[in-house]
């Protein structure tokens, strides 16, 4: 029963009600949406999604953020995309080291702005979230990478399967989310993180390494981003210098915000934000499916990201008070 | 031993390696050591427990245990289940029952103190520093403290305890070190010491005399509170503050007088009791009520409860008095600035400019320009908590004038402040809080600091768990 009850008070179960509720919800008016087919199309939503959220939690984990997500993701997937145009003698697996070391390197300057000048994440990813998708126009020379550059077997990650005819792309974003999980439940560092956000006067009192902290978590956010770059290359077969990466901050913060992690910091666990990412992508999918104009929908997607932040927090605060009664 | 402000913590951080001296050198087992960091001394075996734990909510008991212990590579494992059995093992030890899995949000100070001990002795810590641990325990929590604290000297260990309670130091020590206002003054055995002695050494300093000269003619009574309560902060409070006469409120930090004044200006209402603005009964739940009645509070806290940082010096002082400055709802720059201009003058503010953020000023001069707000507001009585903390010795006779002139004005002052000099030099009458309570009522021909600081130390037997 306590075990019940324990099981019940986390925050990734109200995560995982809601996503129950929202799909019956559409099932019931378009009951193809309760099909494995219609599962298949969620996931293929989400990869980008899971594998940049899990570098924004670990970001948002250790009280920052980081905005500039989807410009290093534009930025990445450009310079694979640039090599893959012009160097004949790129294999085609070349791209993923090159565009996760170039986000990488990305990252690593935030975490140096941040950390040499003191200047708060929001202010200094807001500047290179411009900075970095101005680097996409001026090495593209605001010219598209089209469908023939990119390499198929590139392609191929996005559209055959290992299994289950679940394609790969699927499995490295769960990979991703597996690792993860090892790095901050697992690791030294991981744990500090976890110390830094929660109480950040007295990290450096406890030895934590404040400013290499700082610098490795905003090296993986562009490492991931970089990665997410690569596979959105392979996932659409295209990099554009404007579109690719638009928008991706929005999306994985509000997925990491949903999936539980405190915008305080000190809070997040990888499993809340998998259901995060995986309850977005059920309304992006049910969206069309619903019949909502292309027009209207990127209106009620943010109104239905609210709306779970809202239901999420007025259910929160009732369990804490329970479980405050229950202990009395 | 000693007053507020005497030194204790600094020196104690010092130790910790929190702070680092300027010079000297410490002495640890006979050899000198050099504690460079807090992991520094807890390598050497030195921890320091501080009044309020410093710890992360977030994370589990048993992960703040281990936190900063091991110092290897960053990607090295965290062994989950080992550090789980050895923080249940160390809770074992001590013999209090915390669920090391449990977040550390939400345990009570007490218990965070004992996880405190607990990682003092997963270090295998030699010398514990406790830094007024018992201020904010419970009696029956100071008496497992207290067993704790004797097992671990009969192990061996060294404990230094810090405390302004003399009952507590008898109970628990075996010597006593003073200090006064940064330096020590004396380390004796506790048994060779009366209560006397100890107070007379914590508060012997040189007086610094300072009288106000315009005493004023004291009138009708402006503010009465009867019985006024808040459960858990004080109890029973009442007394009388008339017009013109300058009323202190001494005692110990914790000792509730704080807690009064929010309570007076509708901060945090009492629960309980009743109170008399210039003669009638009335009610006071918000401060916008207290303003409306005539009464002003300078808060203890500058930079939290009392400035605006960012906005202006005129912004500022015009703060409480959003109508005179904006009759139709539009702010009049020119009443504003005029307004301020005066207040300038009159308070001798030293300022580059009215528009310069008032941030930028000497502490000095924000609790002037604080003032000069409340002064604005032409209050009947004035509340003002620890009004010169932080200030220069210049600065703070301006403001022993100002508050001199205000009284002779014919306002009621209640002046809360923890400088026994302060008190005997500007008050009519001095109250004392000890623990929640008043335990004093000292005209001025009787005050002195050792009557002020008799009532003012906690004599109550603090643990009655123990004698149960």
């Amino acid at each position: 029963m306590s075990t019940l009850r324990s099981i019940l008070l986390r925050r990734e179960s109200g995560i995982a009600v809601m996503i129950v509720l929202f799909c019956l919800a559409v099932g019931s008016v378009k009951p193809q949406f309760l099909t494995l087919d219609q599962l298949r199309i969620i996931l293929l939503l989400t990869p980008l999604i899971m594998i940049g959220a899990m570098g924004q939690m670990l970001v948002i984990v250790a009280r920052h953020v980081d905005l500039s997500i989807g410009s290093m993701l534009g930025v990445s997937a450009m310079v694979s995309g640039m090599l893959y145009r012009y160097v004949e003698v790129m294999p085609w697996w070349a791209g993923l080291p090159i565009s996760i070391a170039v986000g990488a390197t990305l990252g690593l300057g935030n975490g140096l702005l941040i950390t040499l000048f003191r200047l708060p994440a929001i202010i200094v990813t807001l500047g290179t979230l411009s900075l970095y998708r101005g680097l996409t126009f001026i090495i593209s020379n605001a010219k598209q990478i089209d469908r023939q550059y990119i390499p198929s077997e590139l392609k191929a990650l996005s559209q055959t399967s290992p299994i289950f005819g679940i394609p790969w792309i699927i499995f490295i974003a769960f990979g991703v989310a597996i690792l993860t999980y090892l790095f901050a439940m697992h690791t030294r560092v991981g744990r500090q993180i976890f110390a830094l956000g929660s109480n950040p006067v007295a990290a450096p009192l406890r030895g934590i390494k404040v400013t290499q902290v700082t610098l490795l978590v905003f090296a993986i956010s562009g490492a991931l981003s970089g990665l997410a770059g690569i596979l959105y290359a392979s996932r659409w077969g295209f990099v554009n210098p404007s579109n690719t990466g638009a928008g991706f901050e929005f999306q994985v913060i509000a997925a990491v915000v949903i999936g539980g992690a405190s915008i305080n910091g000190g809070v997040g666990t990888v499993l809340g934000t998998v259901l995060g990412v995986l309850l977005l992508g059920c309304v992006a999918a049910a969206l069309p499916l619903l019949g909502i104009p292309g027009t209207s929908q990127a209106a009620i997607y943010g109104a239905v990201i609210l709306i779970a932040l809202v239901i999420d927090r007025s259910v929160r605060r009732q369990g804490i008070v329970g479980l405050k009664r229950a202990g009395a | 031993m000693g007053e507020n402000g005497a030194g204790k913590s600094t020196f104690a951080k010092i130790l910790a390696g929190v702070h680092r001296p300027t010079r000297g050198t410490i002495t640890l087992n006979g050899k000198p050591v050099d504690v460079t960091s807090p992991i520094a001394a807890q390598k050497l075996g030195i921890t320091l427990i501080h009044q309020e734990p410093i710890s992360f909510p977030d994370l589990s008991v048993a992960e703040n245990l281990v936190l900063g212990k091991a110092d290897d590579g960053w990607f090295s494992r965290v062994p989950w289940a080992q550090m789980t059995r050895e923080a249940k093992a160390l809770m074992d030890l001590l013999g209090v029952k915390i669920d090391v899995t449990r977040p550390m949000r939400g345990l009570s100070i007490a218990d965070q103190q004992m996880v405190e001990i607990a990682r003092a002795l997963a270090s295998d810590s030699r010398l514990i520093i406790m830094d007024e641990p018992t201020a904010p325990l419970t009696p029956r929590e100071v008496e497992t403290l207290f067993v704790i604290a004797r097992r671990l000297r009969d192990e061996g260990r060294t404990i230094i305890f810090i405390s302004h309670r003399l009952e507590e130091v008898r109970a628990l020590c075996d010597r006593v070190t003073i200090f006064r206002d940064g330096n020590k003054i004396a380390t004796e055995a506790i048994a060779n010491l009366s209560d006397a002695d100890i107070i007379r050494l914590m508060i012997g300093r040189p007086f610094k005399e300072y009288m106000h000269k315009a005493r004023a003619e004291i009138g009708a009574v402006a503010l009465k509170v009867e019985r006024l309560s808040v459960p858990g902060l004080f109890q029973d409070i009442s007394f009388e503050v008339r017009k013109g006469e300058i009323v202190g409120l001494g005692g110990l930090v914790g000792a509730g007088r704080t807690d009064v004044a929010r309570a007076l200006f509708g901060v945090a209402p009492a629960a309980s009791g009743t109170l008399w603005v210039d003669g009638k009964t009335v009610s006071i739940n918000d401060p916008s009520e207290a303003i409306a009645l005539g009464l002003a509070f300078v808060p203890e806290d500058r930079a939290v409860a009392g400035i605006f940082r960012t906005l202006s010096v005129e912004e500022n002082i015009t703060a409480a008095v959003p109508k005179q400055i904006a009759p139709s709802g539009f702010i009049r720059r020119a009443i504003e600035r005029a307004m301020a201009n005066d207040s300038v003058r009159r308070l001798s503010i030293r300022l580059a400019s009215l528009r310069q953020p008032i941030g930028e000023l000497s502490g000095g001069n924000q609790q002037k320009a604080i003032l000069a707000r409340w002064l604005l507001t032409d209050p009947s009585v004035l509340i003002l908590d620890e009004p010169t903390r932080g200030i220069d010795i210049g600065v703070k006779a301006e403001f022993y004038d100002m508050i001199g002139e205000l009284a002779a004005s014919g306002r009621a002052i209640l002046l809360i402040s923890s400088e026994l000099p302060e008190l005997l030099a500007l008050c009519d009458r001095v109250l004392v809080m000890s623990e929640g309570r008043l335990t004093a009522d000292i005209p001025r021909a009787e005050a002195t600091q050792e009557s002020i600081m008799n009532a003012a130390v906690p004599r109550r037997v603090a643990f009655e768990g123990a004698a149960a």
